[in-house]
């Protein structure tokens, strides 16, 4: 954008940014930070730390949408802060920046991750691999069945976008979340993993894929355009194979 | 794996449903010619080992099917422990059990 494009933007005044500021128990802060062209809601947080609240808490690491770390209830939705223009997001000049539901809040738009893995790990979530340095690197076909069926999760960047989208986790605390459980998909579906039959076993178990309501509010809000729903499909539909065919 | 299982099993269940509503509503509509008495249904139903398979494998499948999801709405809904879930389901499914064949013997026995 031009220069004289760029002023012309930036006279397009103000955004009210309402932040939450606490942890469980808070209260929301309004700050005025200048409406510019082109920037993100992560832009605006940032600026209002370094301008206005420098004990402002909030997360970030890459800024391009890589490390899923920058995610936050933006204006009641669960969002990568990063990749989300105000432009699109903003209602008449207004954000309103939280953090993300279904987590605890640790202090003002941070929140505690430790519950969202410790999920992944009930969900049997943790590679095993039987491989040593000696040998060589695994040979998977890239047209497999299997490797396709685990194509789109492998590019799950643990943001939590879903899990705090997703209404069960809300209100079932045993539930294991959309996350958890696309990673138990792409590991039952990894040739190289050893737990395959555990992993499919934990993600079908208590708290697992039969919760499930198939709401599909993980797909509506997956900022990489993941379905976890689709794998949670997979892995019943694995499940009942193995139950009446027998373990594959 | 009793999760999987009770999954399995409600999954299995909802299939047999499926057909056995429908001919059951079916019959409903059909049944009523021109007014319906209690004897009249009775004259048709009693003896009929056919009516009696298709009602009694009817209340079979319910009683595994429908405890399995009031157990699911008990257990998100209510804040009652895991085994008083379980037991109150199964309960459920028992009365729905006997309630039903007793209902099926009586109309067809």
């Amino acid at each position: 954008m031009s220069d004289a494009a760029s002023d012309a933007a930036n006279k397009g005044g103000e955004l009210t940014v309402r932040v939450w500021r606490g942890a469980e128990v808070g209260a929301f802060a309004t700050y005025l930070v200048p409406a510019r062209a082109n920037q993100t809601v992560l832009d605006v947080v940032t600026e209002i730390q370094r301008y206005h609240a420098p004990d402002l808490a909030y997360r970030f690491a890459c800024r391009v949408g890589v490390c899923g770390s920058c995610a936050m209830t933006v204006n009641g939705v669960p969002r990568w802060t990063c990749r989300t223009h105000v432009s699109r997001v903003a209602k008449a000049g207004a954000l309103t920046v939280e953090p993300l539901r279904n987590l605890p809040r640790i202090r003002d738009l941070a929140c505690d991750m430790a519950p969202f893995f410790d999920k992944w790990k009930a969900a049997g979530g943790r590679f095993e691999g039987g491989a040593t340095r000696a040998d060589l690197p695994a040979a998977v076909d890239p047209a497999s069945p299997k490797r396709r069926a685990a194509d789109a999760g492998i590019e799950c960047i643990n943001c939590a976008v879903c899990h705090a989208a997703c209404d069960v986790v809300a209100w079932d605390a045993e539930y294991l979340g959309p996350a958890a459980l696309l990673r138990a998909w792409t590991l039952v579906n990894d040739e190289r993993h050893l737990a395959r039959r555990a992993t499919l076993d934990r993600a079908m178990g208590p708290g697992g894929c039969a919760s499930c309501h198939t709401q599909g509010s993980c797909m509506a809000h997956c900022p990489v355009g993941l379905s976890p729903t689709e794998g949670i499909a997979g892995l019943k539909r694995m499940s009942l194979a193995a139950m009446f065919l027998g373990d594959r | 794996m009793m999760e999987r299982r009770l999954f399995v099993l409600q999954r299995l269940t909802a299939l047999a449903l499926a057909p056995l509503v429908l001919v059951h509503l079916g019959l409903v509509l059909v049944a009523v010619r021109g007014g319906l008495t209690a004897a009249e249904i009775l004259s048709r139903t009693q003896g009929s080992v056919g009516w009696a398979l298709f009602y009694g494998l009817f209340v079979v499948v319910v009683a595994i099917h429908a405890p399995i999801g009031v157990r699911n709405v008990l257990r998100e809904w209510t804040g009652l422990a895991r085994g008083a879930v379980d037991w109150l389901a199964l309960g459920f499914g028992l009365l729905l059990l006997g309630v039903g064949l007793r209902a099926v013997w009586a109309v067809v026995g």
